[in-house]
Order: structure tokens, then sequence, then C-alpha cells
């Protein structure tokens, strides 16, 4: 059995057999997954130790404390959060080899192709064609919402390989090469100014059959792996006291006493007792989900987090009086990845937006919640049954 | 520009959130006994009757379960368990409502002798009745006071322990068989043990908001005290007993707002109008999906605290602050809902939904409001008013 002294262990060895001081970032981080240091709860040889999830802090502790270089993971989020744990669950022994190691060393940069001008909410009516020839699928259609899409080298893609049949019945995931020449993608300019998600056209794009996770029509399954994860990756970071959004705002009040106010101390105050539940909330997740697959209960992380982010942005961007109506730079860019709490508060206010609309909206959510959580019956739904080419469109 | 410095007291690094096997069986137990005794129907047809509490309820509960010497060491007459495990009781009885002195007696005029001498025979003697649930004893202090600042005592005792005064709003105190009262002596704070049925004593009861927790005014008028603690140690053994009956209150109220949800729930799942069940409609099932939240928030903050009182964590008193602003309003928010969602059957004295409000809406006074609360973590972390 893996014990926190087993890891600590590893973790000694690693560090002596490759000082960070004289290591190649990618030569250390490449040594990190093969001593199955990446992410210990992963099977051994796929950079885990089949070790308790909860004792990842304390491999990432020593580490710290040694100067040992990081993978970056907000550069990498997406292959991390979600592609990881659906090649774990889903792919074959090939494809695990294949894409696990150099998807968490960074050197492969992953983004999601699910969302569609006409499936956003309702995901799984989504219209993009996959279509069988030979031992490839031929794959045509258009995908929005992208992050990364610009920096990927591959994507996770769910499209439509059986348009008779009802909608959730007829969909395939797979991965697609994002350098394929059929794949175009265009930058998709937000509210912040910059251009962090992207449009992203698929044209007679090549996908080799071994590039396929789970069976042919079972993609919505597989895709529910992947966006459970997703609700936690949003929601779940493990994060202290003080942490995240709520830690600038009191660093702000604390900081300038000429702008407080009572009405603002009340809802500060307030602020502070939802953001430290929220975090004992999902501390209390993590400690029953020490391995495995998070449940629906997930769901309910994004939502706390999202009108959480929402809340106190908006705070901090009124405390801020005569600073709150500035704004840094409305310069059209295309960061390399996304950071909620960075830059100022007018970014942080309006990217805030996303995140009751991202990886689920939180009317979504509280639907899901609703019927799988407590149990209530489901809105009457007229789709259900139809084909998906004779839906109304 | 002035920077505050940061709170010094860092949260404990490794909270136990969930239930131990052992808290599982004592729940279990607990509910058992509940179910059986103390179902709303029960409790509601107790209500307007002159009895304080449900004294057979309160044997099995308190002696034959054991959970009154919950906190108690065994080696004075108690099961030697923790704070945790008596959250887990009071989560029961918050499902319930249950009309016993859970809170007042086996928590906190339990924890206010704890912090006695308990070498002293006066302090150990009346602590081994309560953990043992023969006696019921009460902290004499109105039920809104909140930890972190006891008031000056309302009550004088002289040299020879003569107290004269009056507490108000005192929670149990008809059913209690020992009063705990600070009192200004001649050499500053003391705390005093009084038999409720001593001469010079006088209970005037309340009509409360909460029928299931009983309130009485106390007069004394020369009653006769044996002293207890002085100075600091009497106030310090105030001020913890109001810290751990305000952090233990928390899992009551966890258990008001997991009852009314799911009762709720429940309803709305089998109420059909429109030619469907009324759950299934999003205006409705949208709320109940954002009370689990807000319930199974609750419950982080609710072990939260009751793990920090537990393991004796210099982070309690900002544990209980928040885990008392989050519940309180949880609770009375889900009993809120609970009306709201039943439509005119929650209205009903008949339906026990009514019994959970006004249990929640005093739970939200009892101890400290949320905003006393709030106010007190301001101080607490580093956030200091205007």
């Amino acid at each position: 059995m893996t014990d926190a002294d087993d890891l600590r262990r590893r973790t000694a060895e690693l560090l002596a057999a490759h000082p960070p001081a004289i290591t190649q970032r990618l030569d250390f981080l490449r040594a990190r997954f093969d001593a199955g240091l990446a992410w210990v709860h992963f099977p051994k040889g796929l950079g885990g130790l089949d070790a308790p999830r909860s004792l990842q802090a304390v491999v990432d502790a020593e580490l710290d404390a040694a100067g040992a270089p990081g993978n970056d993971p907000g550069r990498i989020g997406i292959g991390l959060g979600m592609a990881a744990p659906t090649i774990l669950q889903f792919g074959t022994d090939e494809q695990k080899q294949r894409f696990l190691r150099p998807l968490w060393t960074g050197e492969e940069v992953w983004c999601q192709l699910f969302s569609e001008p006409g499936a956003g909410s309702d995901l799984a009516a989504l219209a993009t064609r996959a279509v069988r020839e030979g031992e490839s699928w031929i794959v045509d259609g258009q995908k929005v919402w992208t992050s990364s899409a610009h920096l990927a080298r591959w994507a996770i893609l769910i499209a439509r390989t059986d348009p008779d049949v009802p909608k959730h019945r007829g969909i395939s995931y797979f991965v697609c090469d994002m350098t394929d020449p059929g794949v175009e993608v265009r930058p998709l300019r937000q509210i912040t100014g910059e251009a962090e998600f992207n449009e992203v056209f698929l044209t007679g794009v090549r996908i080799p059959d071994a590039h396929r996770l789970g069976e042919v029509g079972a993609g919505w399954k597989v895709a529910q792996t992947t966006l459970m994860n997703e609700r936690v990756a949003i929601g779940g970071a493990r994060t202290p006291r003080e942490g995240g959004m709520i830690g600038i705002a009191a660093a702000d009040w604390r900081a300038r006493p000429e702008l407080r106010t009572h009405d603002l101390h009340q809802r500060l105050l307030k602020l502070w007792v939802e953001a430290e539940v929220a975090r004992l909330t999902g501390e209390r997740l993590r400690q029953q989900l020490t391995k495995g697959q998070p449940g629906p209960e997930g769901s309910g992380m994004k939502l706390a987090f999202a009108r959480l982010a929402q809340e106190i942005s908006g705070w901090e961007v009124e405390f801020l009086a005569e600073d709150g109506l500035t704004y840094d730079d409305w310069t059209m860019r295309r960061p390399d990845g996304v950071d909620f709490t960075g830059r100022e508060a007018g970014y942080r206010y309006l990217r805030a937006k996303g995140n009751s609309i991202e990886g689920g909206t939180s009317e979504v959510l509280l639907n899901i919640v609703a019927e799988r959580v407590l149990g209530l019956p489901p809105e009457p739904r007229t789709d259900k049954d139809v084909a998906w080419k004779d839906l109304p469109r | 520009m002035t920077a505050e410095t940061l709170p010094s007291s860092a949260p404990t690094p490794d909270p136990d959130l969930l239930y131990s096997e052992d808290e599982d069986a004592l729940r279990a137990a607990v509910r058992s006994l509940l179910a059986d005794r103390s179902d709303p129907a029960t409790v509601l047809a107790g209500l307007e009757s002159d009895i304080p509490y449900d004294t057979a309820l309160w044997r099995a509960l308190a002696t034959e379960i054991g959970t009154a010497g919950l906190l108690v060491p065994e080696k004075l007459g108690g099961q030697g368990a923790s704070a945790r495990e008596a959250a887990v009781v009071l989560e029961e009885l918050g499902r319930s409502v249950a009309p016993v002195p859970y809170l007042t007696s086996a928590v906190i005029a339990v924890t206010t002798l704890l912090g006695c001498d308990v070498d002293r025979a006066e302090v150990a003697e009346p602590l081994a009745g309560l953990a043992e649930g023969r006696t019921v004893g009460v902290l004499a202090v109105p039920l809104p006071t909140a930890p972190g600042g006891v008031p000056d005592p309302a009550v004088r005792a002289d040299a020879d322990g003569a107290l004269t005064g009056r507490v108000t709003s005192v929670a149990d105190a008809t059913a209690a068989e020992l009063l705990l009262v600070l009192a200004q002596g001649p050499d500053g704070p003391a705390l005093y043990g009084v038999e409720a049925t001593a001469d010079g004593v006088r209970t005037e009861t309340v009509t409360p908001l909460d029928l299931t927790r009983p309130l009485a005014h106390l007069t004394f008028d020369g009653a006769r005290g044996r002293l207890l603690a002085r100075g600091d140690r009497a106030r310090t053994a105030v001020e913890r007993a109001l810290l751990t009956g305000a952090g233990l209150l928390a899992s009551e109220q966890l258990g008001v707002a997991e009852w009314c949800l799911s009762e709720t729930v429940r309803h709305t799942a089998e109420r059909t109008q429109f030619g469907r069940p009324v759950g299934s409609f999003q205006a409705l099932k949208h709320r109940m999906a954002a009370l689990w939240l807000e319930v199974a928030s609750a419950r982080a903050a609710a072990r939260h605290a009751a793990d920090a009182l537990a393991t004796g964590s210099p982070d309690a008193a900002v544990a209980v602050a928040v885990a008392q602003a989050y519940c309180a309003p949880v609770a009375v928010r889900a009993a809120e809902e609970c009306i709201q969602l039943h439509g005119g059957i929650g209205m009903t004295w008949e339906h026990p939904a009514h019994l959970f409000l006004k249990r929640a809406k005093s739970d939200e006074l009892a101890l400290g409001s949320p905003g006393r609360h709030r106010e007190a973590l301001a101080g607490l972390v580093g956030l200091s008013a205007p």
C-alpha cells in the first residue's frame, strides 16, 4: 500500500536522481511522470501509483519545497481536467500509452470540441457529422467556445455518427488531430476584449478509427465523464482560506481603508463566510472522493463557485470606486491560458460572467442536481425518442 | 495607507469533515429512537400540554443511549466522546424537532461545568448527574447570548452566596433541576449552582415562538447558590460553553434544513397539478436544487465547527462564527421554502412544517444572530469595520 511516507521516499529519490537545479524542465517532468508521481491516483505506468488521490498533496508539497518545475496547469487545464480522466476511463491501452505522458508534461496541449452554434445547453443535439470511410472517419462541422484551440495538438471531439436514431444514441467520441489540414481555428473575441476562445471549422477532417474513445454510438456516455470532470475542474480546485477571488477582495479591504463603507463591509463579511463555506464544501467532497470519478454532486461546486466569483468580483469593482471605472487594456489578444483571478478588477468581473455559462450553464446544473441528486421528475421531453434527423431545426 | 495584518489563526490543516463509523452507528441509534417516539405527529400532539419536555424520550436518549455524557470524560461519569458525536445527536434532534433539553443541558451546561475545577466535589457531582441524564441543568443566560463577549451578569451575589436579579428568556429553564448562574459577587464575577426548586427562585414561563424549546424568565430573590468557579475561570467557562453551544447548534440547524428539503422533494414529486408532478417544473426544482447546495454546504460548515471544537483547534472561534453565520439562515430558508412549496397544506397547523419554521427562526436568534457572528468574524480575521 502506498502511503505518505512511501511517497515522500519516492519523491526524494526522484529529486536525487534529477536535481531540479541542473535538470531541463521537460526532462524533470518526464522523469516525474515515469516515477508515478504525476497524478498518484492514476495507475502504475501511466504517471501514477494507484494511491489515494488525497496523497497528491504530499508529493506536491515536497516538490514545491525543492523548487521543482511544475507542468503549468493553467496552460493545459483541458488536457489535465477533462481529456485525461476520459482517456483513462475509456481509452485502449495504446491510447493511454500514446496520449497521457505528453498531455501531463505539457508537450501536447489539448482542447475540447463539444459545443456548437446550434448545440449549447442541448449539447446532444450536435450536428457535426463523422462518416465512416474504411479505417477512418471523415468529419465535417463547426465547433465553438474552444479554449486553447490555437495552441492545441489534440482535441477531444464528439460528433454524430448515426442521424437515424434519437440524439443521445447517435454520437461517438474521438481524439482529433488539430494539425489536420481540414481544421481551421478562428479567434472569438469576448467581452473582456481578448480572445481566449475560438471557433473551429472542421472540413473533411480525417480521424483514424484507432482514435475513437469508447464504442461507436456510445459517445454521449463518454462525454458525461468529461463533463463531470470539467465541472469539478472549474469549481473544485483546492484553495487555502482566502484563496482565489475572496483573497483579492479581502486584501483590497485591508489596503484601502479610505474606501470602506458600512454597506460594503456587511456584504464583504457575507461573501467571506460563503467563500469559506464553499472551500469547506469542496474539501469535504474531496475527502469523500478519495479515488474514482466525481458524481453529480460535483455540479454543485461549480454552481457555488460561479455565483461567488460573480458576486465577489462585482463587489470589488464597486469597492474600488474611481479605480473601478477603469480597465487595464481592451486590446484584442490571444492568451496562452486562462486565469480567473488574473489582471485587474474589471477583467475579473467580466471574465466571471462566463463561469455560469461555460462547462454547463447554472440552469442546466440545477436541472442535473434536481433530477440526478434529488430524484425529482424530469420536464417532459418531446425530442427524446425522435430520430435526430427528424428533429425541428 | 494602513495595512492590517492577516489573522494568525490558520484553519486546522486537515479537518475531518466526514462521519466516522462510530458516529454513523450513534446516528442510527438516535434516529431509530426518534422515529419510534418522536415523529412529527407525536411532537405536535404534545405541544400544547403543560409538560415542558418529553421526559420518557429524554430518559431513553440521555441515559439509555448515553448521549447526555458524550462530552464528559469517562472518569467523570460520561462517555468520553467529543463535540463531533454530540453534533451528530443534534443533527438528528433537528430532523425531528424533538422537545428535549439536549443542547441546553448536555452541551451548554455540561461544558460550563467542565470549565470549572472538576476535582472539586461541588463541580464533579452535578456534572456526573448531567452526564448520566439523571438531572437537567441549564446555564441561566438569555437564549440570544452570543459567544465572544459574555455580558456583565444581571444577577448579584452577596458574600454568603445569596443571589438577586433577573435573567430573561432562558431556554429549557422549566425543565431544569439545576441552574448555573453567572453573578457579580463582591470579588468580581462568579459562577453558582442553584437548585431550581430552592427558596427565592421564581420561574415564569413565556409563550415561545418555538413551542419545542420552552423559554422562561428566572428571578432570584436571595436564592442560595453553591460557588462553582470565580473570576476569569467562571467567565471562561461560560464563554467556552456558549462557543460550544453555538458551534453545535449549527448541526441542529443542518438537521432542520435536511428534513425540510427532503419533505419538500417528497411532496413535490407526488403532488400533481396541470397534469404533471409539480416537482417537474423548473421553477420549483431549481429552488430545491439551490437549497440542496446550501444544505450540502451547511453540512461542511457544521462538521468543520464540530471538528474544531472536538480537537481544541485554535481556529474554533472562526469555525463556529462561520458555521453560525452560514447555517442559521440556511435552516430558515429551508423551512420557508418548505412551507411555500407545500402550498396550502404547508400553512396548516396539522402539517408539521410550521414546527420546523418556528425552530429554525428561533435558532437563528439563539446564541447570536448571523449578523453578530459576522461581526465577530470581522475581528477574528482582520476585516475591520470602516
